[in-house]
């Protein structure tokens, strides 16, 4: 697994190893595994939040209105959310290229 | 009663906690059910927990340095000992509250791990943990394999299932044994408390994982999990497979306080089990006479819980 | 005041850790080292030691359980042997690159098959990789001196590693010796309170124990080996202070009338003090011969070695370990690439002695010495040779 951040040096690396910032997994960006992206249909939402709930990644957010939605910097494209969703308002929809 | 449950009225739907106490940029597989389940165990215990970590999926997902997906304290050590790792957690706060050296204010001590790391190398572990007393809780995320080494068989895997120490072939039908009952192994160390939960019943769980932190000594939730990769299932039919397995009486839902079992929610109206097998490649092999045998068996051993509920 | 009584090496070490006032102490029994935590549960019992005694139900717990008390913050220390410590073994290399600091008093011991109580060293030898800091205490009045050292050391905010404190199995741990025990106030004085870098704290969490992957891996254990081998300077000056305090001097490398001598016997532990007396017959009887004590293993103080070994051109090594298929005993392989290729570096013959209890007396010493200056002259066919051992 290649990855940038983790070139450190004997001299640089963290006391112990220890990870001392939290949450900075939020600086990966897994949204790129994905191939289809969640797509709501506002019309049908009736923002039960289920979305929100069953999304093994966190990614959803409620906006002002309440409504869910979807930071696409890291939905891994389960379709969860979609298949939850009570009144059927999110489409997986194929990501392009 | 556990006093402690008098004061909680439990997590709604409506109010749900936001914070999310497990980042994402986590590297769990797609639509994976344990991680969820991880982050619906997060919610429910907020932020003043301390973590110990079994090595296994949940461990290297969200932890390959730099990167971690935690926002409490967490620790990792090795496989097998993350419920004396927390013993030593535990044992440590009691000794520096009473010194003064650290604030009164009270910190659940969580010890995950998966079902191999609970049922089956780590089993000694936990055990000795419950029977000395230790104030903290034990959750299984229970995949029923060992997931992180590439999909191999534990104690927990089920009757019938392919994985790869239990493949399938002319002289076999994939898993020998009945799965391990952990859950019952848990209750005969007399602790105050030992649920079983499921990420579909997501209120419920929540509130088990709530009613495990309250209450004072050692406490257990076994949490069915499930996994995509490992199963051979579509990852966004993760939720839907965790609800079939307790609709078809799979996994029953229960609670066991101070010794007294209480059924969660009774299944009246089973659908059979041929519901929840198909649609995962670890039980495709599987022909009628398999199908039949789990079915009478999923049947006995829950009536064997609804008279356990009814004579407790 | 410090006080001088006849006392069990095993309750005065139990005591020494009382004095230290250590918090958490998670145990599992094992001869030989069962009277250290027996000791200090009673002490919890009795009020004299605030502290929690987690009695856990393996070693492998036990060390589990170092790993969590020490990262949330309190000051730890367990006590195992042989079969024990093997047990461990797993979780030992891990609070040492975590920067987890913790003591643990070994009682060497043999292991099995057969299975043996009795002494030597073969326990900690497999264990010499556990990048923990490691001394090995001569007598009991070193035992309770090396303890407290231990945990100065250990928590020096830039050390912070796990140490242990080495005690001969029965030789030492069940004798009892006069020895001074420290005045609580002066323990205080040397031993100010645990303050880890870094701990489990929901105030400011942190990550410990992440994944490594390839591209952190190797610095992470470099960062280690760099860790420990900076600890000898602090180990230093704890002894230093500790002579301040307690008036008792220490050194990485213990010498006996090792001036002007042709063959300097090199062991560690308790044996040294039937070394002493051999060396005494040895001198009386006009041989040039001394002995080095090794009391630091890990980190291996190289330079205060060949400091004490001088101009000598012949050592005689004793390993109490025997490693089978190995060219010698862990020792002799040490000291033997230390000197490897250095101009003027004296001849190294590497002996295994005083297996699974076997005494290694007076007249074992000056067989070693013997063959030594023989082989001086003529080398022999073997890496190492047994002494001791009965071929018929
Ligand atoms: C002592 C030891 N034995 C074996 C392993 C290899 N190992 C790491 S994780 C794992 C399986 C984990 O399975 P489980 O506990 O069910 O967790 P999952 O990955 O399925 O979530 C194994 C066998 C290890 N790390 N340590
Ligand atoms: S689950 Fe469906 S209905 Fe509910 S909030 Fe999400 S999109 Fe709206
Ligand atoms: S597709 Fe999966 S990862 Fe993406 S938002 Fe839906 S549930 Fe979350
Ligand atoms: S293998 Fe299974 S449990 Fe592990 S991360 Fe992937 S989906 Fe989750
Ligand atoms: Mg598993």
């Amino acid at each position: 697994m290649a990855n940038s951040d983790a070139i450190v040096g004997w001299k640089t690396i963290t006391f112990g190893c220890h990870i001392l910032e939290p949450g900075n997994s939020a600086n990966f960006r897994t949204g790129d595994w994905r191939s289809q992206r969640p797509v709501t249909d506002k019309e049908k939402c009736i923002k039960c939040g289920m979305c929100w709930i069953f999304c093994p990644d966190m990614t959803y957010k409620q906006d002002e209105e309440g409504y869910f939605e979807a930071d696409m910097e890291y939905c891994k494209g389960c379709g969860i959310c979609a298949h939850e969703c009570p009144k059927d308002a999110i489409t997986m929809v194929p990501e392009e290229g | 009663m556990i006093p402690e449950f008098e004061k909680f009225k439990g997590f709604k739907a409506k109010s749900m906690p936001k914070e999310e106490l497990l980042a994402p940029g986590h590297r769990a597989c797609q639509g994976c059910g344990e991680v969820l389940a991880l982050r619906m165990v997060m919610k429910a215990l907020g932020k003043d927990v301390i973590v110990c970590n079994a090595t296994g999926c949940m461990e290297i997902i969200t932890s390959p340095y730099p990167h971690t997906a935690w926002n409490v304290p967490w620790i990792h050590v090795a496989f097998e000992n993350a419920a004396a790792v927390a013993s030593g957690v535990e044992s440590a706060r009691k000794v520096l509250k009473r010194k003064k050296k650290i604030p009164k204010k009270h910190v659940d001590i969580l010890a995950v791990g998966g079902d191999g790391a609970t049922g089956d190398i780590g089993l000694q572990w936990i055990s000795g943990a419950m029977e000395r007393g230790h104030d903290f809780l034990y959750v299984c995320l229970d995949n029923e394999a060992y997931m992180n080494t590439g999909v191999q068989r534990s104690g927990c895997t089920p009757y019938g299932a392919m994985t790869t120490t239990s493949p399938p072939g002319k002289k076999s039908f994939g898993q020998v044994t009945w799965k391990k009952n952990i859950p019952a192994i848990m209750v005969a160390h007399n602790i105050p408390y030992v649920a079983t939960a499921s990420p579909a019943y997501f209120l419920d769980l929540m509130n088990k994982v709530k009613k495990a932190a309250l209450v004072k000594g050692p406490a257990y939730v076994h949490i069915f999990s499930p996994c995509p990769t490992g199963w051979g299932s579509a990852g966004e039919r993760s939720i839907e497979f965790a609800r079939l397995a307790v609709e078809t009486k799979v996994f029953p839902l229960y609670e066991v306080i101070e010794g007294r079992y209480i059924m969660s929610r009774k299944i009246k109206k089973a659908k059979p089990v041929t519901e929840y097998l198909k649609g995962q490649r670890r039980f495709r092999h599987l022909d009628e006479a398999h199908i039949d045998y789990i079915q009478k068996r999923v049947d006995a051993e829950y009536e064997k819980l609804l008279r356990l509920s009814e004579m407790t | 005041m410090s006080k001088r009584v006849g006392i069990e090496v095993s309750i005065a070490i139990s005591e020494a850790v009382g004095l230290a006032r250590a918090e958490v102490i998670p145990a599992y029994p094992i001869t030989p080292q069962t009277h250290i935590v027996e000791h200090l549960s009673e002490m919890v019992a009795n009020g004299q030691l605030d502290a929690e005694f987690v009695p856990v139900e393996s070693e492998h717990a036990a060390m589990s359980c170092c790993c969590g008390a020490a990262a949330a913050g309190a000051r730890v220390f367990t006590s195992s042997s042989s079969q024990g410590l093997s047990l461990m073994s797993e979780v030992l290399y891990i609070p040492s690159t975590m920067r987890i600091p913790m003591v643990m008093v070994v009682a060497n011991r043999a292991l099995s098959a057969p299975i043996s109580i009795w002494n030597d060293h073969q326990d900690i030898m497999v264990q010499r990789d556990i990048g923990w800091i490691q001394t090995f205490a001569e007598n009991g009045q070193e035992a309770v001196d090396l303890t407290i050292h231990a945990f100065k050391v250990a928590e020096n905010r830039n050390v912070s590693l796990p140490m242990i404190v080495n005690i001969d199995g029965f030789t030492l741990s069940h004798v009892i010796e006069p020895i001074e025990l420290p005045d609580q106030e002066d323990v205080d004085k040397y031993l100010p309170p645990f303050k880890p870098r870094y701990k489990l704290d929901p105030r400011r969490p942190i990550t410990m124990g992440p994944v490594g992957i390839p591209e952190v891996y190797t610095e992470a254990k470099m960062a280690h080996d760099m860790a420990i081998k900076n600890s000898k300077r602090y180990i230093l000056k704890a002894w230093k202070e500790f002579e301040e305090v307690f008036g008792r001097k220490y050194e990485p490398i213990d010498t006996y009338r090792t001036e002007d001598a042709e063959v300097l016997l090199v062991g560690m532990g308790s044996i040294c003090e039937t070394a002493m007396t051999a060396v005494d017959q040895m001198r009386d009887n006009g041989q040039k011969v001394g002995l080095l004590k090794i009391r630091l293993w890990r980190p291996f103080p190289a330079q205060e070695f060949r400091k004490a070994v001088g101009k000598t051109k012949i050592l005689a090594v004793i390993d109490r370990c025997l490693p089978p298929g190995a060219v010698c005993g862990p020792v002799g392989a040490e000291l033997r690439s230390m000197f490897y290729k250095i101009p003027g570096s004296p001849k190294i013959f590497s002996f295994v002695a005083g297996l699974g209890g076997r005494d290694v007396t007076v007249s074992r010493f000056e067989e070693m010495v013997d063959k030594a200056r023989a082989f001086a002259k003529k080398r022999p066919r073997e890496l190492y040779q047994v002494i001791g051992v009965r071929e018929k």
